[in-house]
């Protein structure tokens, strides 16, 4: 298919840009296959602008008399509006950014046509990979051992190709395992916690059903994680009533009869389209431009968006928990494995590692935790809020748990090597992007897209000194310790930067953090002097005293 | 030693939010404060309350384990103490009703505290914030504004200064003409003038015009005020009340300025509730933060029903209009309520604040306060219950005008010289009767009471303190340090947010658990090592290079010298590691100046005057979490204190409600 078929008006003049924040600006409009471009034509501020069509959510179009006006709704949350003259110019134009942003198929997608302008020092597509991962994890256990079960994806098709398992459990038993569980996401080992040996592993629900299935194996692996004498937490994200009616579908979860080692605790974290439902209302409430302090309270209690906010944290906190205070092993599922259960797994890590804290570390958690551990970023991110679809798939859970992740950031602001502008990217990348890490469903999707081969990484770009600075939080001090978070509602605030981002005036916020950097920068600057003039000093005085010596 | 009214022990102090954290301990009653010291002599945690702060005690009924006993504090903090035997409880309650509402100023605790400074070191302490150096700075008098001694033996207005400024053609006469016509006969005068173009800010009650009366000599004053400022031919009056509010008190034969009357004044209402609402509206909002584990959806809730932030939002939009009114339009405003000294002080200084940058420095903070509260008549006494008074006079109102700063501090971090523990602190004290600044209801009863010469003034020892009040992000070559503010105030562009700093400053484990201000006020003073390090190791550097060229006897000598400085300054870079500055890096709570000295218990008892000058030692001093906080903040701290980490003062049970 050629872009150039849907694109049927690919410029248009005199067009005026109007965001919040900034002084209509007048321009020329063009289309090309994936992006807009607005260039204003004043020649002493010349500025343009350019927006992925993949970054489009939504399309609204108005006229009054020959003038359109064409309202556009990215997945980034911002909103612009663009005047058009002549009817047909815009009806164009409109009609051409609704096929551009909804494009089928991927292979179409902007990933695939993106060259890039800077130079690759470090491939992202092997930064990170399992080997590396189980060489750290080797040098402090032999308990478990790299899996290559899944190589052709022909056990479990959201796994990725090696998996991390108990050493004592062979690939037979993972077959059987992998039948008694949900998508066969069968337990793999999620994260070690070398200060205790105690682990956290992940999986989906087991197929126990209304007759109360069992699987010898899956019991005996959940067990062979157990240290002798210790006991296990279950953490399963869904509330008892809700797993319980999972088992008439064929689902279900542990008997405790079954696995006596382990106790069962179950949290409720919301899924899918109640959490899309709650992105909606709560950014609707962000965008009402009525001046009532009164009902903007109750919208966002409303949304709901803070009530999941502080369940998931929770989970995630008591998961940390268990392993760190209560010295035991945790398995953590909700039902397919692929959401609640990742964002709980990965957050525990940010509150026990301080590793996932670096920049670095934190881009292997999400590569591990969630692309490698299948989960479905193009079904969920397909839609943000702006949309009118409703599909059923559609969940901005990768953002919950960004948007956690700022929580425990703003509550330890000195804790993180990275700032709230990194999760912010993340957050974008995952919409829209130049890049080809998020697209697809898992790993087996990416593998047939041939996506390292056809596409750019984007830790290869994020990785580069210049983009990296960026993202740097200048108050970081390593620290050692486990954080614990607090989910007290007084604790937990909105995530202005992101929902407020283009309502607000960020002049003010922006001047302090680069005066944060200045003050840390000239400190920095003074000790590198400082200790250059020692060092001289002492070197001068050894001479002296040489000479002397003499 | 102190003489202690009572002593029970085998006392419980509850934690509101871990009933793990029980502490045991003794509880003693002191002439000035309710004291628990927690047995086991490591920690030796103190939780000190001043009986002025102590705003209700409850007895709960008594359970097998002993007799509850709730003391709500005015600085917000919540203590629950279980005492063993029903009949110690009911005396610990029945003297503490009689401590907690004093009668008579004497028994407050302005009059025997002794911070130990002379008799010059007080006064001076009490001239460090002068008015009339205030206005100066302003600008005034000038052409158009004089100094009137019309009220000089408060004979015009009994909650009026004795120097009160005015504008030049306001004549005696008519001056106490339009105070007959106001209430409380709070007639208009100024409050803030701006220097840049003429417009000022006035301050007066509301008129007794009832349905239909006027007065040629309010009317005239009014005119005056106009004439002071030639670049505009208008000026606002604005009423901070409600229409209804002020339409009902015409009934009373009160009311509002008739346009109609008055030649060129544009009228305007603002709608601030009165202190009733606000008072019912801090309860509701504190029911809020006392409830236990509450979700997401109580908490959002409550704060909405409470109305609280859209009460903190009138103050500010109030403001904003005089501001606006003032720097844009040049156009001159008089503000007024009902009694011009609740809302009116809000609004001015607010307004104030927003205008002129000076405001915004620690010292100008100290002034405004001094200048639209204290010199005009805010009822301190009254509305903050330090002696027993009327319940229904009692109401938050200047507690209000100190949270309309932080929200501002929170949209322009840079442009505040002081930080938000500097807001938290002025707060105690307002309520804690330990400096003699906030007593009684006027500057007539200060002086008759002669606080200046029988206390102490809290302004000189926050500045005295100034360090710790520091925000590290102010420079007043700053862009948002000079000229006016402009904040957003709709919620879609700015958040209100609630402040948990304030109302739930006991908890500490609901706040963040490091402080960005702490942490690069550390990397400031540290920076300011550096620079000092630097100059001497340059000076060090010139001497050496000198010296090779002297003949070896000199230099001998001279090399001698500086080895010695040598070793004294690489002394002191060891002591500017980052592990070392760590030490003075103690978090929010704990950081405050005089808590780093924790002497024996006999002298903490005897010495308690001393002590309690701070106002975070009357919380628990969580040794614990400030222990937790360094090691968090500290790059090495891990490696220190291997087996400490922060979650020591985490709720575990929170995410263990299985």
């Amino acid at each position: 298919m050629e872009f150039a078929e849907l694109i049927k008006t690919p410029r248009a003049d005199n067009v005026v840009l109007h965001r919040p924040f900034y002084l209509a600006v007048e321009g020329t409009l063009c289309l090309t296959g994936h992006h807009l471009i607005f260039s204003s034509r004043r020649q002493d501020n010349a500025e343009e602008l350019w927006l992925l069509h993949s970054n489009i959510d939504s399309i609204e179009k108005r006229f009054v008399g020959s003038l359109g006006t064409i309202i556009i709704k990215c997945k980034d949350l911002r909103i612009i509006q663009l005047d058009i003259p002549g009817m047909e110019e815009c009806l164009n134009i409109a009609s051409s950014i609704e096929a551009l942003s909804t494009l089928d198929s991927v292979t179409l997608m902007y990933p695939f046509f993106y060259r890039p302008m800077f130079e690759i020092i470090e491939d992202g597509w092997r930064s990170f990979l399992p080997d590396q991962e189980f060489e750290l994890l080797s040098s402090v256990t032999e308990e478990w051992r790299l899996s290559c079960i899944n190589k052709e994806f022909s056990v479990c098709p959201s796994y990725p190709p090696v998996v991390m398992v108990p050493k004592s459990i062979d690939d037979e038993a993972l077959r059987k395992v992998a039948m008694f569980r949900h998508g066969s996401r069968f337990p793999v080992l999620s994260y070690y916690h070398k200060k205790n040996g105690m682990v956290m592993m992940r999986s989906s629900q087991p197929l126990t059903g209304t007759n109360g299935r069992r699987c010898k194996e899956d019991e005996k692996l959940i067990n062979a994680t157990l240290r002798p004498g210790k006991r296990g937490y279950i953490i399963d994200t869904r509330s008892l009533n809700v797993a319980q009616q999972a088992r008439a579908k064929g689902g279900g979860f542990e008997q405790e009869a079954h696995y006596p080692q382990w106790r069962r605790i179950h949290k409720c974290i919301e899924r899918f389209n109640i959490l899309q439902e709650s992105l909606i209302k709560l950014v609707e409430a962000c965008n009402d431009q009525s001046h009532n302090m009164d009902r903007w309270l109750s919208k966002l209690e409303a949304s709901n968006w803070l009530t999941h906010i502080k369940e998931i944290l929770t989970a995630a906190c008591l998961a940390a928990q268990c392993i760190d205070r209560e010295g035991a092993s945790v398995l953590v599922h909700g039902t397919e494995g692929t959401d609640s259960t990742l964002q709980v797994t990965s957050l525990a890590q940010i509150i026990l590692d301080p590793r996932c804290r670096t920049i670095r570390g934190f881009e292997s958690l999400v590569v591990r935790e969630w692309l490698q551990a299948g989960h479905p970023f193009q079904q969920r991110c397909a839609q943000s809020a702006y949309s009118n679809s409703k599909q059923k798939w559609e969940a901005p859970v990768f953002l919950l748990f960004l948007d956690c992740v700022w929580q425990i950031l703003r509550q330890f602001p000195c804790s993180f090597e990275f700032n709230e502008q990194f999760l912010i990217m993340l957050f974008e990348h995952a919409y829209a992007s130049q890049f080809g890490t998020f697209l697809g469903n898992n790993e087996n999707e990416r593998s047939k897209l041939k996506l390292p081969q056809k596409t750019m990484s984007l830790w290869s770009w994020v990785n580069r000194s210049e983009e990296l600075s960026k993202f740097q939080n200048p108050l970081y001090e390593a620290n050692s310790l486990v954080i614990w978070p607090s989910v007290a509602p007084q604790s937990l605030q909105l995530w202005e930067g992101v929902f407020l981002r283009w309502n607000r005036p960020s002049k003010f916020l922006d001047e302090a953090h680069e005066e944060m950097i200045n003050i840390i920068k000239y400190n920095k600057e003074l000790q590198a002097k400082v200790n250059a003039l020692r060092r001289q000093l002492a070197e001068m005085e050894t001479d002296d005293r040489m000479q002397e010596n003499l | 030693l102190c003489h202690f009214f009572a002593q029970v022990e085998n006392v419980r102090l509850l934690d509101r939010l871990s009933s793990r954290k029980t502490a045991l301990g003794t509880l003693y009653l002191t002439a000035t404060h309710v004291i628990f010291v927690e047995n086991g002599s490591e920690t030796r945690k103190e939780t000190w309350v001043l009986h002025s702060q102590i705003s209700s005690i409850e007895k709960q009924a008594t359970t097998a384990t002993g007799c509850p006993l709730l003391i709500r504090c005015k600085n917000f903090q919540v203590i629950q103490l279980v005492i063993p035997q029903e009949r110690d409880c009911h005396d610990i309650y029945i003297s503490l009703i009689r401590l907690a509402r004093p009668v008579k100023y004497e028994e407050l605790y302005c009059f025997s505290f002794n911070p130990k400074l002379d008799k010059e070191e007080r006064e001076q302490g009490w001239k460090f914030v002068d008015l009339n150096e205030e206005y100066n700075r302003m600008g005034i008098p000038n052409n158009y504004w004089q100094i009137s001694d019309v009220n000089r033996d408060y004979g015009v207005c009994d909650s009026y200064p004795t120097e009160v400024y005015v504008p030049k053609s306001a004549t005696a006469h008519i001056i106490v003409g339009s105070s007959k016509f106001r209430s409380r006969r709070r007639f208009p005068a100024l409050s803030y003038y701006y220097k840049d173009n003429n417009a000022s800010i006035c301050r007066s009650s509301q008129p007794l015009s009832g349905f239909s009366a006027r007065c040629l000599e309010d009317e005239q004053m009014l005119q005056a005020i106009r004439k002071a400022n030639p670049g505009s031919d208008f000026i606002y009056v604005v009423d901070t009340r409600p229409k209804l509010n002020a339409m009902a008190n015409r009934a009373a034969g009160k009311g509002y300025e008739n346009e109609d009357n008055y030649s060129n004044i544009k009228f305007q209402f603002i709608g601030i509730e009165n202190i009733h609402v606000m008072r019912n509206s801090l309860q509701k909002m504190l029911e809020v933060c006392e409830l236990k584990s509450p979700s997401m959806s109580d908490f959002l809730w409550g704060l909405e029903n409470s109305g609280w932030l859209k009460h903190i939002k009138a103050i500010m939009d109030a403001g904003i209009f005089i501001a606006k009114a003032v720097a844009e339009e040049r156009v001159s405003v008089l503000v007024h309520c009902s009694d011009g000294w609740d809302r009116t002080a809000q609004v001015c200084s607010v307004a104030s604040l927003l205008l002129d940058p000076y405001y915004r420095t620690m010292k100008g903070f100290m002034v405004l306060i001094e200048k639209d509260w204290v010199s005009f008549g805010h009822k301190f006494n009254d509305r903050y219950g330090n002696l027993d008074g009327d319940p229904k006079e009692i109401s938050p109102v200047i507690d209000q005008f100190i949270e309309c700063v932080w929200q501002l501090m929170e949209q322009f971090p840079c442009a505040f010289e002081f930080n938000e523990r500097f807001l938290i602190h002025i707060q105690h004290h307002i309520y804690s009767c330990q400096f003699g600044n906030f007593l009684c209801n006027s500057q007539k009863e200060r002086r008759e009471l002669k606080i200046q010469e029988r206390t102490y003034s809290l302004w000189a020892q926050l500045w005295k303190n100034r360090a710790d009040y520091l925000n590290p992000l102010y420079r007043s070559d700053h862009s948002q340090t000079q000229g006016t503010l402009h904040p957003r105030m709709a919620p879609y562009n700015f958040l209100f947010k609630f402040w948990s700093g304030m109302y739930n400053r006991f908890e500490k484990g609901l706040h963040p658990r490091q402080s960005v201000t702490d942490y690069l006020m550390a990397v400031k003073e540290e920076t300011q090592q550096l620079e000092e390090e630097l100059e001497v190791l340059r000076e060090r550097l010139a001497n050496l290079q000198k010296s090779q060229f002297y003949d070896n006897k000199v230099k001998s000598k001279q090399q001698d010298q500086s080895k010695q400085l040598g070793l004294s300054t690489s002394n002191s870079c060891l002591a500017n590691t980052p592990q070392e500055y760590s030490n003075d890096l103690k978090s929010f709570p704990s950081r405050s100046p005089s808590q780093g000295d924790e002497e024996d218990s006999a002298l903490i008892l005897t010495q308690d005057n001393l002590k309690s000058s701070d106002p975070d030692l009357s919380a628990n001093s969580d040794q614990e979490s400030g222990v937790e906080d360094l090691s968090c903040r500290s790059p090495s701290g891990g490696s220190c204190l291997p087996s400490e980490d922060s979650g020591k003062d985490s709720d575990e049970a929170v995410f263990l409600a299985i």
